[in-house]
């Protein structure tokens, strides 16, 4: 079993997996249930200033989408950040991380966007023993109408200057959480880096509205007949967020940064890939809220096995290894050509590929009397779809056409690399001869 | 009463009251609402589906699922009555396993298809409970079709040219119109009077008179029907029995299967109907596994079915032999009967095992006995009482194209008619093409 031991923005943990700043970290009962079941970290729910706190809505709190079987794909959140006292929350995090010094502990934090604000607050994070802090610039409801979250979020300035006055106030490593709620994470993920971060976690939730109650008319989670945007998680999250991730590790200027990795994570694998696209950890929520906290194990012992079959003694050394095969479209190899290839005994003759070929795609798969389908390789642009649709498991695959050999729809012989830039359609296309 | 499972003789009351109840309720429960939606979950929704074409009505059967799936149960109903206005019946009686839901993909995929019939089941109840017939006649063409036989084909039919707009008078010579769904199949198949209600329901569309207690060629002749309707449908199923031609077989309590279902179906208090202690069934169909089954449930103590020929050729489906022998019937294939033996009622049976020579069967020398207070014989009905000058095709009535006899203006569907298998689900299809091929003559 490979060694799982993490090192994240200076913060030592025994495994990558965190839980995200969200309900699940909110109170020190739950945030013990959650290192005694294994969690290598907690970012504690996001504290805000001293005061009266912040209320919460007395109706339902969360919206859902869901796949086959009920399966939660995507959940949303209108629940704003702890509204439990200050000093309470501080007591009980000192208590914690006292007991688990091993693990990490980072607090978050969203306070209103004055240097003074944040000047009173640091200090009382730092005094409870806390490893970090992470800078709550992400959440996209209630807060953001308070000029707090996204709104500080998706200003880069705003994110450079809190950073700054955060940076010069505490010796903790400080995390800035972004928010995807912007048009490029490359801005926000600068900034933060010029104001001195020593990490960025991302992505916080998605404005979204799950569902609309058709009787009431009112979108869900409906609160008194109305109801507002929350913040979306859960795996149907996850591919923006792997893309956000894989922007700021492919991205010069911010390749270095530290990345912590938050989005969909819900088995070992989605981990993996997080790591692989340049996150140093990962932090979870969903999958603990939909399963419990036991989800960790499955996924420390998940990576842990596959790293070692791929010989990676730690997750240092998986981290950013796809970074380099990020890229843009106009370097994709035009002279990769591939087929569609149905293994016709793994084939159950549900011919969705054939209806998603034949209605929507290229009309490339045949379908015979006794429901043989096969692909006509004159017509296979080889999209994927059929792959996609199929309910068995590697029934169909993308096989790749050798070098020297005429691909039967264009009649061209499959050559060397050649992408974009050089190619004579293209009016911006450089000297092909080059 | 005292009887119990070991009380000699053919007496009633071999149970405690309350397993009666118990015994001949649904085989197969409804699914709830979350039981469909994890059942219809599984459908893949599979181009030119295998189990729409096993269906001998076409139901679009991936379609009505989704809409199960999209919590419209409803609509599914009406994709399923689109094509096959029994279809609640059908879901609780068809051979699914032998059908739509042996092609399922999922049963290629991983040998559990997706539920079809329960799901089927689930949406027909969830429209037959809201009381209201779904479907609006079309108006009045003026035009009247005598249908003979009420059971599911001449259900269908009367059915599909009632919404056509036609008059139809629905004749059957029994006193509750559903013929085998009323009468001959199992009580547990189709509880709680479905039959019934599901007869009540259909007519609900109007325009179908029903006529009890009028038998073609005791009380009605084709000649007036020709005379009087503008068409006539005759599904009058196979009212005939074969003969065991075993000696003895006048002895009592020897008896037809399918009228010992009848009385079952109809009686009110089932532990007023008596059975044997030793039940034999003679026959390999349906009929023999239901009379067996039923002999069970009513409290004998030793069932058995015997067969002539192996089990591969029983007509039972092996889902049908499975739930029998679950419910503890003995099945025996390969021996024939040779003499009742008894004094005044049956007392045992003896059987000669048989031998397959070229394909005809012969009796061998070994025999065996089986003790038998009571003989059930199930060895298929026969065409009774067809009309003369209807031309036959073997032992049913001979049909071209959706039902056309050799008689202009007569058509025929279900049992009685050649081609297809007896099945409820083939008689409704038989009975609805029909009813189109009447309407295009009558308005084409």
């Amino acid at each position: 079993m490979a060694h799982l031991a993490s090192e994240f923005a200076g913060i030592k943990s025994p495994n990558p997996f965190w839980l995200a700043s969200a309900p699940p970290t909110d109170k020190e009962y739950n945030v013990r249930r959650a290192y005694e079941a294994g969690w290598g970290g907690v970012v504690w729910k996001t504290l805000g200033s001293e005061g009266p706190p912040v209320v919460n809505v007395n109706g339902p709190r969360y919206g859902a989408i869901w796949g086959g079987d009920r399966r939660l794909l995507g959940l949303n959140n209108i629940e704003l950040i702890t509204d439990r006292p200050l000093r309470q929350n501080l007591r009980e995090i000192k208590s914690v991380k006292r007991d688990y010094p091993d693990r990490a502990l980072v607090v978050s934090l969203m306070v209103p966007c004055e240097e003074e604000a944040w000047k009173a607050i640091l200090p009382v994070v730092e005094e409870t023993g806390a490893d970090g802090v992470e800078l709550n610039f992400g959440c996209p409801h209630g807060m953001a109408e308070r000029g707090m979250g996204s709104a500080v979020g998706q200003v880069p300035e705003y994110v450079e200057m809190v950073t700054r006055w955060c940076k010069a106030s505490t010796r903790m490593p400080v995390i800035v959480k972004l928010t995807p709620n912007i048009t490029s994470i490359l801005g926000p993920a600068t900034a933060a880096l010029k104001g001195g971060a020593d990490a960025v976690s991302l992505i916080n939730t998605i404005n979204s509205i799950t569902a609309v109650d058709l009787d009431a008319m009112a979108p869900e989670p409906t609160i008194d007949g109305k109801g507002t945007h929350g913040g979306y998680c859960g795996p149907a999250v996850k591919p923006i967020a792997l893309n956000m991730v894989a922007e700021i590790a492919r991205n010069p200027e911010t390749a270095k940064l530290p990345i912590s990795g938050i989005g969909g994570v819900t088995t070992w694998r989605d981990a993996a890939e997080f790591l692989a696209l340049g996150a140093g950890n990962v932090q979870v929520c969903t999958a603990a809220m939909t399963y419990g906290f036991r989800v960790v194990e499955e996924m420390k012992s998940g990576l842990s096995q596959w790293m070692g079959e791929k010989g990676y003694a730690s997750v240092d050394q998986v981290v950013g290894r796809a970074v380099p095969n990020v890229t843009d479209w106009q370097y994709l190899n035009l002279n990769y050509v591939t087929k569609a290839r149905i293994d016709q005994d793994a084939c159950i003759k549900c011919g969705r590929c054939y209806a998603a070929c034949e209605d929507t795609s290229h009309q490339a798969i045949a379908m015979s009397g006794d429901r043989t389908f096969t692909v006509k390789d004159e017509d296979c642009v080889a999209c994927n779809l059929c792959v996609n649709v199929c309910p068995v498991e590697n029934c169909i695959t993308m096989v790749e056409m050798p070098k020297g050999q005429t691909d039967p729809r264009t009649g061209q012989v499959v050559g060397g690399y050649v992408n974009w830039t050089t190619h004579p359609n293209n009016p911006g296309a450089t000297c092909a001869a080059e | 009463m005292s009887n119990t499972h070991r009380t000699p003789g053919v007496v009633p009351g071999r149970l405690a009251a309350g397993a009666y109840a118990e015994n001949f309720s649904d085989k197969v429960p409804p699914l709830d609402p979350h039981e469909a939606a994890v059942a219809a979950d599984r459908c893949y929704f599979c181009y030119d589906a295998p189990c729409t074409r096993a269906c001998p009505t076409a139901i679009d059967i991936p379609m009505f699922i989704r809409q199960i799936a999209a919590g419209r149960p409803e609509a599914a109903a009406r994709t399923i009555f689109d094509r096959n206005i029994l279809g609640g019946m059908c879901a609780r009686v068809c051979p699914t396993e032998q059908l739509c839901e042996a092609v399922c993909v999922r049963e290629a995929a991983e040998g559990q298809p997706v539920e079809i019939g329960r799901l089927q089941r689930f949406a027909t109840d969830a429209l037959m409970a809201g009381g209201s017939h779904p479907y609006a006649r079309a108006a009045s063409t003026g035009r009247r079709v005598a249908v003979v036989g009420a059971g599911p084909a001449g259900l269908a039919c009367a059915h599909r040219l009632a919404t056509r707009g036609h008059d139809v008078v629905l004749f059957d010579a029994r006193e509750k119109p559903g013929g085998l769904n009323e009468y001959g199949i199992a009580a547990y198949k189709a509880a709680d009077g479905f039959a019934r209600r599901e007869v009540e329901w259909l007519i609900g569309i109007g325009g179908i008179t029903i006529e009890n207690g009028r038998a073609l060629g005791r009380d009605l002749t084709l000649d007036a029907l020709r005379a009087d309707y503008d068409a006539v449908f005759l599904g009058i199923g196979l009212a005939g029995v074969n003969a065991l031609r075993a000696e003895g077989e006048d002895k009592g309590h020897v008896r037809d299967a399918v009228d010992f279902i009848a009385e079952l179906r109809q009686s009110t208090d089932l532990s007023k109907l008596p059975v044997g202690r030793d039940v034999v069934v003679i026959g390999g169909g349906m009929t023999a596994v239901d009379a067996a089954v039923q002999s069970k449930l009513l409290g004998a103590e030793n069932v058995t079915i015997v067969y002539r020929r192996d089990r591969a050729q029983m007509s039972a489906s092996e889902a049908e032999r499975n739930q029998a022998a679950a419910k503890g019937v003995r099945i025996i294939t390969g021996a024939a009967p040779v003499r009742i033996i008894g004094n005044g009622a049956v007392r045992e049976v003896e059987f000669a095992y048989t031998r397959d020579e070229g394909g005809s069967l012969a009796m061998t020398a070994e025999t065996f006995h089986l003790r038998a207070d009571q003989l059930f014989k199930a060895i298929g009905q026969t065409l009774d009482g067809a009309p003369e000058g209807l031309a036959l095709s073997g032992r049913k009535i001979a049909v071209t194209g959706p039902g056309r006899t050799s008689l202009a203006g007569v058509w025929a569907g279900g049992d009685c008619a050649a081609g297809g298998d007896d099945l409820t689900v083939t008689a409704v299809a038989e009975g609805r093409d029909a009813a189109e091929d009447i309407h295009a003559s009558l308005i084409g």
